[in-house]
């Protein structure tokens, strides 16, 4: 008799997700999928507005990211203007993002994940989440607080709002940086080094207790794509993208957004509302790869800035070739939040940045443009149409949860055959298939995010749907 | 006659106020100091009392009149603001968001926005009425500005201006009721319109309806004071 077991909502996750796993006769594990379970819209109702409006309006789609969606959003309308941004605009942009990314990566180490990791899987749930990691370690704790707060003010600063800030815009930001902003920035980048140092000393500690994670958390061979710059450094913003295959062996290199819209495909599962992305030439599902942090700590050959660089060097050294432990990605998310405050300092530091050109403007010479980012997650694309006046026709979004989704699903069923055996079930096994996806930090609905509070609820049911069994946290 | 015959004096908010015989009371009431909300007046520009948000109780009156073409009266006495008239100016304001599509949110006009610092004023928390949500066009034809009728609470600032001010007479208004608009000329696309590209419509709206191309949000103030020096300077020559 099939049993299927799910996990419904997905906890402290960003949005909204569950999880099925599906038990054959003898109680091994079948198939397990993880399913998102809402659906937007937002490529529908952009229609008709005129683009230069989508910065603002695509912002919207999540209150984590919306910096990396005002960025691909407005690189999608520069490529209908047909202009290239000042330069200045272009640091000020790329220290936006290099913000929202420690802010972003500090939300999903410390408030999602590190009640896992510091408390332990099997731990009480009713006690495993932030505030129990704040009460037993405090200087993670407050590290951690810190960070988030450092990210979410430096984006302050520069846009006036902490979330959906109005200041990206086709062609450039509205407003030069000033010397007080700046020198505020500076004052602030000491402590948030030494709070990232902090963690990653922790993390190291700790990460020899997670043996069985590391080896089960989607850890298989793929294809690893994320932005790169020319020198073959770390790059968020602009750059261009890089595709490797499982070896490390480059399989595309240079792809600019307008070929990123040729060669990537979009699936889909009758299972879940996000797409699943896969590059064409390979074929779905062959084609799936990831994206985020492990992926673009895999393709790079230097992060740019020194201690960073100590870092990737550890980091290179956990496998042979790419790193294809999801579990990673924790470390990987810690090491970017490393590079960004010391690249925020470089960029900082440079006196082009306090120019007061900031912005270029035109008005529609194309009638269709793309754009691409990195987001904290993983790598972005808004792909745009528009009419003669600039009215949008047509929108396409590939983010990195869809680029991601593949990846995810067969981390779960990975990680459901190893630690699920003849139908045994409890709350840390449980808790590792949710740890799983927590690992890819994917946005589900980009705007909302739950942890601990959420009920947790397991169902087992024979082959024709009846409930034999449930659990409950 | 002499001078003095010529002021009125009334009773504005229970102060003695004085007037010339030709001010309405809003003028007047602004002149003292006492504030009554308005969407569709703008110092410069002939009053319509389209909007009905300046409605003000007079003694030995049962309707309400709306301040900016109520002219003032020898002994009136005035009532500007009470929880009649606050409720009936937040019901107003209601019917505005309920009219159209105005997702302040993601408005260009967003910070910048009448109908907006209106609403948290009168602290508008929420819209009773069901919203209409219609299906409305947007206007990109024009090579400098763009006219978005999802945000047009039909105050028809730039009807007049337009005639008024500019003397182009480019803008109108169509149609009745639910199905009224702003047009430009007999309702052709405002870029093939006889538009003068002056942009005094865009300045006065004071919504998002109109609004300068690719201009977004915190960059986009507008700047509508200029009227009475305009018409002062004009009026000098």
């Amino acid at each position: 008799m099939t049993k299927t077991i799910t996990i419904d909502p997905v906890t402290r996750l960003e949005g909204h997700g569950k999880i099925t796993i599906e038990l054959d006769a003898r109680g091994e594990v079948k198939t397990a999928h993880f399913h998102v379970t809402q659906v937007r819209g937002f490529e529908k109702f952009s229609e008709g507005r005129p683009f230069y409006e989508m910065p603002a309006l695509m912002a919207r789609i999540c209150g984590i990211c919306p910096v990396s969606h005002l960025l691909a959003s407005a690189k999608a309308c520069e490529a209908i203007m047909a202009v290239e941004i000042p330069e200045t605009a272009a640091q000020l942009r790329r220290m936006l993002n290099l913000a929202q990314m420690v802010q972003s990566h500090a939300l999903s180490f410390f408030y999602l994940s590190s009640p896992d990791l510091l408390l332990g899987m099997d731990s009480d749930p009713a006690a495993r989440h932030i505030f129990t990691v704040a009460a037993s370690y405090p200087e993670l704790g407050r590290a951690g607080v810190g960070l988030r707060r450092f990210g979410q003010h430096i984006i302050e600063l520069l846009g006036d709002k902490r979330i959906h800030p109005g200041w990206v815009v086709p062609g450039g930001v509205t407003e030069p940086l000033t010397v007080a902003k700046r020198d505020e920035i500076l004052g602030m980048l000491l402590d948030a080094r030494v709070a990232v140092q902090l963690a990653l000393r922790s993390y190291k500690e700790i990460t020899y207790r997670f043996e069985d994670e590391i080896a089960h958390f989607a850890n298989f061979p793929s294809m690893f794509l994320g932005l790169v710059n020319g020198d073959e450094s770390a790059e968020f913003t602009d750059g261009a993208l890089r595709l490797i295959d499982a070896n490390g062996k480059i399989i595309e290199d240079g792809i600019r957004a307008k070929r990123f819209t040729e060669v990537m495909g979009e699936a889909v599962e009758p299972y879940s509302y996000t797409k699943f992305v896969y590059y064409k030439p390979f074929g779905y599902p062959e084609g799936c790869f990831r994206v985020g942090p492990l992926a673009r700590l895999n393709i790079v050959k230097t992060m740019g800035t020194h201690l960073a660089d100590a870092e990737l060097r550890q980091f290179k050294q956990l496998e042979n070739g790419p790193v294809r432990s999801s579990f990673h990605y924790h470390y990987a998310r810690l090491i970017e939040m490393l590079h960004g405050i010391e690249k925020i300092e470089e960029i900082l530091n440079d006196p082009l940045i306090l120019d007061k050109h900031v912005r270029a403007t035109a008005g529609v010479n194309r009638l269709e443009g793309a754009g691409q980012a990195e987001a904290p997650r993983g790598t972005l694309m808004h792909h745009y149409k528009v009419d003669e006046d600039g009215k949008m026709t047509w929108a396409n979004l590939m983010v990195a949860t869809g680029l991601n989704n593949n990846a995810m699903n067969q981390g779960v069923l990975q990680a459901a055959r190893f630690f699920v055996k003849e139908g045994r079930l409890s709350e840390g096994i449980l808790n590792r298939m949710e740890a799983v996806v927590r690992t890819f930090d994917p946005c589900l609905s980009c705007s909302t995010h739950a942890w601990g509070k959420m009920p947790l609820l397991i169902e087992l049911k024979d082959a024709e749907g009846k409930q034999i069994g449930e659990a409950r946290r | 006659m002499s001078a003095a015959t010529e002021i009125k004096t009334l009773i504005i908010d229970g102060k003695d106020v004085s007037a010339r015989p030709e001010q309405t009371v809003l003028e007047v009431a602004r002149e003292n100091g006492i504030e009554i909300p308005t969407l569709c007046h703008l110092d410069g520009l002939t009053d319509v009392g389209a909007c009905r948000l300046c409605l003000i109780e007079i003694k030995g009156q049962t309707k309400l009149q709306p301040a900016c073409v109520t002219r003032v009266e020898e002994g009136m006495e005035v009532q500007s603001d009470s929880e009649r008239l606050r409720k009936h100016r937040r019901t107003i304001i209601e019917l505005l968001f309920a009219e159209r599509n105005h997702i302040c949110s993601v408005c260009v006009a967003n910070g910048n926005c009448e109908l907006q610092s209106l609403s948290q004023e009168l602290g508008v928390t929420h819209v009773r009425l069901p919203y209409r949500n219609p299906e409305l066009t947007v206007d990109a034809s024009h090579e400098r500005f763009t006219c978005d009728h999802n945000r047009c609470i039909l105050c028809t600032r730039c009807v007049r201006v337009c005639a008024e001010i500019e003397g182009a007479h480019v803008w109108d208004v169509m149609g009745r009721g639910a199905g009224c608009r702003v047009i430009t000329d007999l309702a052709q696309p405002w870029g093939e319109s006889s538009c003068t590209r002056c942009g005094k419509c865009v300045q006065v709206c004071p919504t998002g309806a109109l609004y300068e191309k690719g201009k977004v949000g915190i960059e986009r103030p507008k700047h509508p004071e200029f009227l009475p020096y305009l018409n002062l300077m004009r009026e000098a020559q």
